[in-house]
């Protein structure tokens, strides 16, 4: 929506300088995830950018990356959940158990693990919402009982080990290919869904905009407008095309995108969407204008609930087992995402593409500095080096944009 | 003739385009209560946090003499260290302190940086035998009413040796007793030779405890008068305080208003549990279609309150009596019902309790309806914007885009964003507290004019302002609110400034 300009008649590079410096905070991490992926490329010969590699980093995202979603409506009303972490790791164990033990079918076990998540998250909002206790000392109750929790249902068996393929196949699998083959050596259906993507995303950006000009409305200019056209298509046919040359779309992948995109639509097409940052900007007036500040908090953090217990099956998943120190630190990684992904800790700020990208400049940070064989003392310092550039970097850009 | 202990000359200060104190002079004799009285805005504040080094010198012209020595306050410190102690209306105690911690806050009694916990205990002790205050001083601050917390805090004041005591409005938030108790504590501590400076609205109180009163009206010096001459008296403070010009800034308009009554409020009472008193009793009030009615008084009588309390209710107070809206009598339990009920409430405090300031225009003007803009909950954008497009242009709003952050527009124009937001949910009842405040001239003819616009298609309004030429300009009747209660319901024929301040100053 920021991208709408006054600039009408100006030339293609003036435009791009004005398109640039009035989003420079949106396109920022884009920028550095690029930045670290080239330098990764060279630093590792070209291992990093490898498709293998990359589908298996998109695929380690996955768990931290669904969190990051859940944490960032969280923090944008003002709050953070600490519990997530052990909550998925503990319904991770939950699903393993139902799986193993009592034999139910996987799709019987997610949902009840979903419900199950939503509901801890009520539980977590509940003090909250009606005592106004910080949220900080809620959630780290929660952590501590789900953390006890995780301990005693694997007391008895320690490891349990996942045999339903349906189940394991959610963090390792990948969607199957169509019978015919356009390239040899790549996955057809992925190719296919991409080209199908590119045409839907163009589309509809069409549509948009003449909307808005039969409404006389501003508009991107044109050249920017294709220039905007031709950048996301490559992207979406770039990442495609990497996928295609390994094993295809994993399903991790198909679900992170799904999560993402009902959250990117709810977050800024809804009522519902509107009401959360409305009450994250100023919970007083929001109040004042009929939304009602506790229902709110007991959506959003329903909401992180139920993607932790997500989260907490696309790991079981992906380990095809459930241990007992399953989640450990998930929810220290994804407020990281979150920060590195531009929302504010003074609440009504920040968004869900962005956490998600937050969440692969982390996740690649990792997996770079492992293929270089860096020590994991130093990634550490690597790690909270970044999250501190990248927070500096979100502030001193929103102070410019305020004054100017 | 004997220095006087403080002297404030040709004091000026002004904020972007304001100038809120104006060639002031001020002077108060050694060991007197000396009041300072004036309406909401005259500078009663300003001129106090002048002297106490809140605005510190070289951003205001004037000088400041203690003791006909000119000074230079660069911060409340500089001040404290001549003796000039000040108590806010807020108080300034930590609640999860201590009495005998919190006097000796800042100053504590040590030693290289170490406590000395058994004088402190007995110092505070004699402080507060002092102010003549029987508590323990180990009781903590919250566990305290505010009477007491008030006590405490002219203790921490002595504490420091303070020659000049200055009380803002000391016993707007106390029951009569306890204003009683602290009006006779100023009176033996003036005795003991501490100049008070008491800044009141309550005139009672004035003319029992004044020696000198000086009175402020649009930041300048009004007047003196002494009172062991007999020149205070009621009628002439309301006189001084309130003989400001009417200029014709409002909108003409046909007071008219229909029969219909569409608000009406029988016994509303209001308890605030946090504040642990009422702040409302027994409020009888009516708005009939298309009035406009204006609700005077001073601050802290209770207007707010009393919108708030009918407006669903956001602060949670203990509410009884009856609210009529159209006919049928309602309980809202969230401002959500209220609004769906047909009524808009544009808070006094536009940054804090109107707007999500981090939001632009668009976004603030539809999000009290955006479920009208929104088929099974998703937003239609495009109507959205030719929502916001349309009041942007109806309110003449000053922004470069719809788009445009409201942290970063003017008063005036946020103060219309507030309002299209209030329209486009379009009431019955409109209720605007102070609706012009910090605006500009030009903004407030604009929003006096859609006032009357409105009314005239029917809408109500209840305007609260403690403006009284504002009140006197726009509204067809006039309630007076003191001290939690309606004092007076006059019709606009016989309203005047004086009536007005005659019962808005009588607790």
């Amino acid at each position: 929506m920021a991208t709408r300009t006054q600039v009408k008649q100006a030339t293609f590079l003036a435009n791009l300088q004005y398109v640039l410096g009035q989003n420079i905070r949106q396109y920022g991490m884009f920028i550095a995830l690029f930045v670290i992926m080239i330098i990764f490329s060279i630093t590792t010969n070209g291992i990093f950018i490898s498709s293998r590699n990359l589908s298996n980093l998109i695929n380690q995202t996955g768990y931290i990356a669904v969190l990051a979603v859940g944490m960032t409506l969280v923090i944008v009303i003002r709050h953070i959940d600490l519990s997530v972490g052990f909550l998925a790791g503990f319904l991770g164990a939950v699903a393993a158990i139902a799986l193993r033990f009592w034999e139910l079918p996987t799709i019987v076990v997610v949902p009840m693990v979903l419900v199950m998540g939503a509901l801890a998250g009520l539980l977590t909002a509940l003090p909250v919402a009606e005592l106004k206790i910080p949220s900080f000392v809620a959630s780290l109750a929660g952590w501590l009982i789900y953390r006890g929790a995780l301990q005693l249902v694997t007391a008895g068996t320690g490891t349990i080990i996942i045999e339903d393929e349906t189940f394991n196949a959610i963090g390792n699998g990948f969607i199957p290919d169509v019978p015919f083959s356009l390239i040899p050596g790549y996955h057809t259906l992925t190719l296919l869904l991409g080209v199908v993507a590119i045409v839907a995303y163009v589309l509809s950006e069409i549509r948009t905009r003449n909307k808005k000009l039969a409404y006389n409305f501003e508009v991107l200019p044109l050249d920017m407008f294709v220039l905007k056209l031709v950048f996301i298509s490559t992207l979406i046919g770039l990442l495609a095309w990497i996928m295609a040359g390994y094993n295809g779309l994993s399903w991790t992948m198909v679900i992170v995108l799904l999560v993402v995109a009902i959250y990117h639509f709810v977050t800024t097409q809804t009522v519902l969407g509107r009401h959360i940052y409305a009450v994250g900007g100023n919970p007083e007036a929001a109040e004042l204008s009929g939304i009602s500040v506790k229902r709110i908090t007991y959506i959003v953090f329903a909401s992180m609930g139920m993607l932790a217990a997500l989260s907490g099956v696309l790991f079981a998943s992906r380990l095809r087992s459930a241990t007992t120190t399953a989640g450990t630190l998930f929810e220290l990684d994804a407020i990281a995402a979150a920060y590195i992904g531009g929302v504010s800790a003074a609440g009504g700020v920040g968004n869900v593409i962005g956490s998600i990208i937050g969440a692969l400049v982390y996740v690649s940070l990792t997996s770079g500095m492992n293929l270089m064989g860096i020590d994991i003392a130093y990634q550490y310092i690597v790690r909270g080096l970044v999250l501190v550039a990248a927070v500096i970097f979100d502030v001193t850009t929103r102070r410019r944009g305020r004054s100017a | 003739m004997q220095t006087p202990i403080l002297e404030m000359r040709q004091i000026t200060k002004e904020f972007p385009g304001v100038r809120a104190l104006d060639n002031v002079t001020f002077s108060v004799k050694r060991g007197e209560i000396h009041c300072l009285v004036g309406e909401n805005g005259a500078g009663k504040s300003t001129l106090m946090k002048v002297l106490s080094g809140v605005y510190p010198y070289g951003s205001y012209s004037g000088e400041i003499l203690i003791d006909g020595q000119p000074q230079r306050f660069f911060s409340i410190a500089d001040s404290e260290r001549v003796g000039i102690g000040i108590i806010y209306q807020e108080l300034a105690l930590v609640p999860e302190m201590t009495v005998y911690e919190n006097i000796f806050l800042g100053h504590e009694v040590s030693r290289n940086g170490i406590i000395d916990w058994n004088e402190t205990i007995r110092r505070a002790d004699e402080m507060l035998r002092k102010v003549r205050l029987t508590v323990n001083p180990a009781a903590k601050i919250r566990d305290l009413g505010v009477g007491k917390q008030q006590l405490v805090e002219i203790a921490k004041a002595l504490s420091r040796e303070v020659r000049i005591l200055i009380l803002d409005e000391p016993t707007a938030a106390l029951n009569e007793d306890d204003s009683e108790n602290l009006l006779n504590l100023l009176r033996e501590l003036r005795d003991q030779g501490v100049t008070c400076i008491l800044i009141s609205h309550k005139l009672k109180e004035v003319l029992s405890v004044a020696d000198t009163v000086t009175v402020l009206r649009d930041g300048k010096t009004v007047c003196t008068l002494d009172a062991h001459k007999g020149e205070v008296n009621e009628q002439a403070l309301i006189r001084n305080m309130v003989g400001r010009e009417i200029t014709n800034i409002y909108p003409p308009r046909n007071h008219q208003p229909g029969d219909e009554v569409v608000l009406e409020l029988r016994n509303w009472t209001v308890y605030s549990a946090e504040a642990g008193r009422y702040l409302l009793r027994d409020v009888n009030l009516q708005v009939r279609r298309g009035e406009i009615v204006g609700l005077a008084g001073l601050m802290g009588a209770g207007r707010t309150e009393l919108a708030l309390s009918l407006f669903g209710n956001a602060p949670g107070y203990r509410v009884s009596g009856e609210l009529w809206l159209k006919g049928r009598k309602r309980e809202f339990r969230h401002p959500r019902e209220a609004i769906a009920a047909g009524m808009a409430y544009v808070s006094e405090d536009r940054k804090a309790k109107g707007l999500i300031l981090i939001q632009d225009v668009r976004q603030n003007i539809t999000l009290a309806n955006l479920r009208a803009l929104a088929n099974k909950g998703v937003i239609d954008r495009n109507a959205e914007i030719q929502v916001a497009e349309e009041y942007r242009k109806s309110l003449n709003i000053k922004t470069p885009t719809i788009e445009q952050q409201v942290v970063n527009l003017s008063g005036g124009n946020q103060q219309k964003v507030c309002l299209g937001k209030w329209l486009f949910v379009r009431p019955d009842v409109l209720i605007l507290d102070e609706p012009t405040r910090g605006i500009d001239v030009g903004a407030k003819y604009e929003i006096y004019q859609l006032m009357n616009r409105l009314v005239e298609d029917g809408m109500s309004i209840i305007m609260i302002s403690s403006e009284l030429p504002e009140v006197l300009g726009m509204s067809d009747r006039v309630y007076v609110v003191s001290g939690g209660r309606i004092k007076g319901d006059l019709p606009i024929a016989v309203a005047t400034q004086e009536k007005i301040m005659a019962l808005a100053v009588d607790y």
